[in-house]
């Protein structure tokens, strides 16, 4: 039996190049591994040895240069139990060479087989990352300057779980493959081959003295590595099924799942709003929006800015009212401003920019120093909410001074926000604090609403002071 | 049900209602959150979805899983795109259905990273070597960013090609109110006519059929070939399979006036700051016209020259459509396109009206911030005929 869909003597290649012996030897290979053709895929790269694809009765995907482990890797994510042999020269080793480090890292259970023949021989026996120190080739007629790579120590680095170095001339080669193929995991097989074409033509190498490269280089021959760990493809699939299952069992599982899970911190959305995202918003406080509102919130980083402008957006739409937010803070998240841009209205909005908001709250020095241009645009009919403890530059418009800082001192940092807003809505109910509280009991973790429903009562205390 | 939501959340629930099963992304402001949310919803559906190790390979893992019959997504911003562009083309040539999503922000190159832009409308279209038509939509909203995710994955499965979503910073990091089940009937469904031969039936790998997929110049069978006469059959089906559905690709939204002499073009979050200077205007008396594009690529011709044709009073009083070629005697005199880049798609109005004394007048900001409506109304104020002619 064999795979190919034609005789050897087809091949497209050069009198002597190797990759016709490499292609019989995969062929044997797949023979004796008694592969399903339907659910067997060989990818190639681009170069001469892309062209091989075409001669096997599998499916196949001839991709761009450089890539073919991308698109195998895809192939395997998408179809676990697909045996997918991607095959690429030494060329595409050279620009996918980060591609071949993280699928061995990843352990993505294709099997990469390199015909390696020191050269790119399709456009013309340019150098490649294998050349050998001195080799002659079109771009390197002085001998070649660079270290060749070695693609098994690279593989190696990423802790790929079987590695194998061999020539096409030996008759271990498609045992070599088989085993390879058979491998769960990412296998990668490095076979030094001789292009007629080109390399051998300006070097002296023969099918004899490749070993001899291979031993003067110090390159390991033989199966280098062995060391089977977890596939990728097999344990996202495995994953996915116990998500799959939370998910079927309902909200309260798929919380448990997505936090047992790897990456599932991550995965949270932002402000903790899962909660109120399961079961929707209504309407719980018609008719008590009235005015579209521009609010601007300026605090610092790590204070809860986001979560908290999040929480007076959602009370707008418990109002029957519609809400846009927009958050501003630097790169490096932990440091620096947190500012959010709030528009609340009883009609649906459209442009969500805010040239000079209605409602300014200034919560810290870093808020202060980001706001300090939109304070100095304000008018006679903004109002701004200003931390006492801050030396505002005197403006136009008119400025209400709050120890939001101070009164936050116990709850903590995190609460100075909505304490503020508890102040601003006592003040000038834009939404009622009522629906404020819900908002917060709706898309916060008990732990944090609770803290947060003390601040807005202070902050609501704060205004009746004033 | 009703949320508060940004543009990436909707994407990403957008993606699910259509039955992604796959998706490959790199981190990039402003489009992780499409990352981390696709990381989180797929294995619920029983998907799959990976953070690659840079955006070719993102771009790549989703083409294999294309062709292992999934429907795969992968998202983006600017710098991404630029690497996506190789795989576009392939995705091209191999004829995979793929959803891209680009999240605009403001560049060129990484430009300033966490702020807006819609500066990538022309190279959503000319992204790739080849020059072959694909498909561009561009919601101005949260919910649209639902709507036409759902609307990507259906034109890109039944046209097999790439598809690209351009939303921005603006929409996919500012959270609105939305109410996506209400959505109801726009969440599917779209069957576009595809005549016999020109989009074959793709056999994914791994099934029955032996498939054989090549980026290189090939036959009706996957084979590599030199052939011009069998190469000029495959571009020519390739570009005409996008070009014979560009009419039923239209989705534009129209607000019309008759007798309107202005005419507003908009699209992205543009469109929202249009939609405001519109009313101002209309407020202040002047007719105006407005046509908002959702599909950029292909061009959504006859909606656009239909709005350039004008539209007259009907028999009945109600405006009645001059459907063709604009002509001179159009009562449309100019037309004011605002966009959040130095003028991409003005130059596609200019083009469809030209020889028609049609004046456009572009309105463009680059700096980071929004267009804003003063500014389209200024636009709209500065070219308006006086007396205004209300229809």
């Amino acid at each position: 039996m064999t795979f190919l869909n034609r005789p050897p003597r087809d091949f497209p290649f050069c009198p002597g190049c190797g990759h016709g012996g490499t292609l019989q030897a995969l062929d044997s290979a797949m023979t004796r591994l008694d592969l399903n053709p339907a659910r067997t895929a060989i990818v190639t790269d681009i170069g001469c040895i892309g062209l091989s694809d075409q001669y096997f009765n599998v499916h196949a995907f001839h991709g761009l240069h450089g890539r073919a482990v991308t698109y195998a890797s895809g192939l395997k994510l998408a179809d676990p139990d697909l045996t997918v042999i991607a095959i690429m020269g030494d060329g595409g080793c050279g620009i996918g060479g980060t591609h071949l480090v993280n699928a061995a890292r990843r352990n993505v259970g294709i099997t990469l087989v390199v015909c390696n023949n020191f050269n790119f021989g399709m456009t013309g026996g340019q150098h490649s990352v294998t050349t050998p120190c001195g080799g002659i080739t079109a771009t390197t007629t002085e001998g070649n300057p660079e270290t060749p790579l070695d693609l098994c120590a690279l593989v190696s680095a990423g802790s790929a779980p079987f590695v194998a170095r061999t020539t096409v001339y030996d008759q271990a080669l498609p045992d070599l493959l088989a085993k390879a193929i058979a491998h769960p995991g990412f296998s990668l097989v490095d076979v030094w081959e001789i292009c007629t074409a080109y390399y051998v033509q300006t070097n002296r190498l023969n099918a004899k003295s490749l070993k001899e490269l291979m031993a003067g280089l110090g390159f390991a021959s033989g199966v280098i590595r062995e060391s089977p760990r977890p596939e990728a493809a097999h344990l996202l699939r495995e994953r996915a099924r116990v998500s799959e299952r939370a998910a079927e069992s309902g909200p309260a599982a798929l919380e448990c799942a997505a936090e047992a899970a790897p990456g599932g911190a991550a995965a949270a959305p932002p402000g903790g709003a899962a909660p109120a995202a399961l079961r929707g918003l209504s309407c719980e406080f018609p008719g008590t929006l009235h005015d579209r509102v521009s609010i601007v919130i300026a605090g610092s980083a790590g204070e809860k800015v986001k979560s908290c402008a999040a929480a007076l957006g959602t009370a707008a739409i418990l109002c029957g009212g519609f809400a846009t937010q927009k958050d501003d803070y630097p790169i490096t998240v932990m440091t620096g401003h947190s500012a959010a841009e709030m528009i609340l209205s009883p009609s649906r909005i459209e442009f969500t920019g805010i040239d000079s908001p209605d409602i300014l709250l200034i919560l810290s020095q870093d808020g202060l120093r980001w706001a300090s241009k939109i304070l100095a645009r304000m008018g006679p009919d903004q109002t701004v909410l200003a931390d006492d403890g801050l030396d505002l530059p005197s403006g136009r418009s008119r400025v209400l001074r709050f120890p939001f800082r101070a009164s936050a001192a116990e709850a903590g940092k995190k609460s100075i926000p909505m304490l503020a807003l508890g102040t601003l809505l006592a003040g000038r109910p834009v939404v009622p604090l009522e629906a404020l509280r819900r908002a917060v009991a709706l898309t916060q973790k008990p732990p944090v609403a609770e803290v947060n429903l003390k601040a807005i009562e202070q902050g609501a205390a704060l205004a009746g002071g004033s | 049900m009703i949320e508060f939501l940004d543009g990436n959340e909707a994407v990403v629930r957008g993606a699910v209602a259509a039955g992604c099963g796959f998706f490959a992304g790199y981190p990039i402001t402003p489009a992780s959150s499409i990352l981390t949310g696709m990381l989180k919803a797929l294995p619920r559906t029983g998907g799959v979805a990976i953070q690659a190790e840079d955006e070719i390979a993102s771009i790549g893992m989703c083409l294999g899983a294309a062709a292992a019959g999934k429907r795969a997504l992968t998202a983006t911003s600017g710098p991404g795109m630029s690497l996506y562009s190789e795989n576009l083309g392939m995705a091209q040539m191999m004829e995979l259905p793929l959803v891209v999503v680009n999240v605009q922000r403001q560049g060129p190159a990484t430009g300033s990273a966490t702020k807006g832009a819609e500066g990538d409308v022309q190279f959503a279209r000319w992204g790739t070597s080849g020059g072959l038509p694909l498909v561009a939509l561009a919601p101005t909203t949260v919910e649209e960013c639902f709507t036409l995710t759902v609307r990507a994955f259906e034109i890109a499965e039944q046209l097999r090609t790439p598809a690209i979503l351009l939303t921005s910073k603006e929409l996919a990091q500012t959270r609105e109110r939305v109410d996506l089940e209400a959505l109801g009937g726009d969440t599917g469904g779209m069957r576009l006519p595809v005549p016999p031969g020109e989009v074959p039936a793709l056999h994914p790998i791994g099934g029955p059929t032996l498939a054989r997929f090549t980026t290189s110049s090939h036959d009706e069978r996957g084979h590599i070939t030199g052939d011009p006469a069998i190469i000029d059959r495959l571009v020519r089906r390739l570009a005409a399979k996008i070009e014979h559905a560009a009419p039923e690709l239209e989705i534009v939204r129209e607000d019309l006036r008759a007798g309107a002499a202005t005419l507003v073009v908009s699209y992205g979050v543009t469109a929202r700051a249009a939609r405001e200077a519109v009313a101002a205007a209309r407020d202040a008396g002047l007719a105006v016209s407005h046509l908002i594009l959702h599909t950029l690529w292909p061009v959504p011709e006859r909606a656009i020259r239909e709005a350039l044709g004008g539209f007259e009073p009907g028999a009945d009083g109600t405006p009645a459509p001059r459907v063709g070629p604009a002509s001179r005697s159009a009562p449309v005199r100019r037309v004011v396109v605002p966009e959040n880049n130095l003028g991409q798609y003005a130059r596609e109005i200019e083009r469809l009206a030209a020889g028609c004394g049609v004046d456009v007048v572009p309105v463009n900001r680059m700096d980071t911030g929004l267009v804003t409506p003063g500014e389209i109304l200024d636009a709209i104020r500065s070219v308006h005929p006086s007396p205004p002619r209300i229809g």
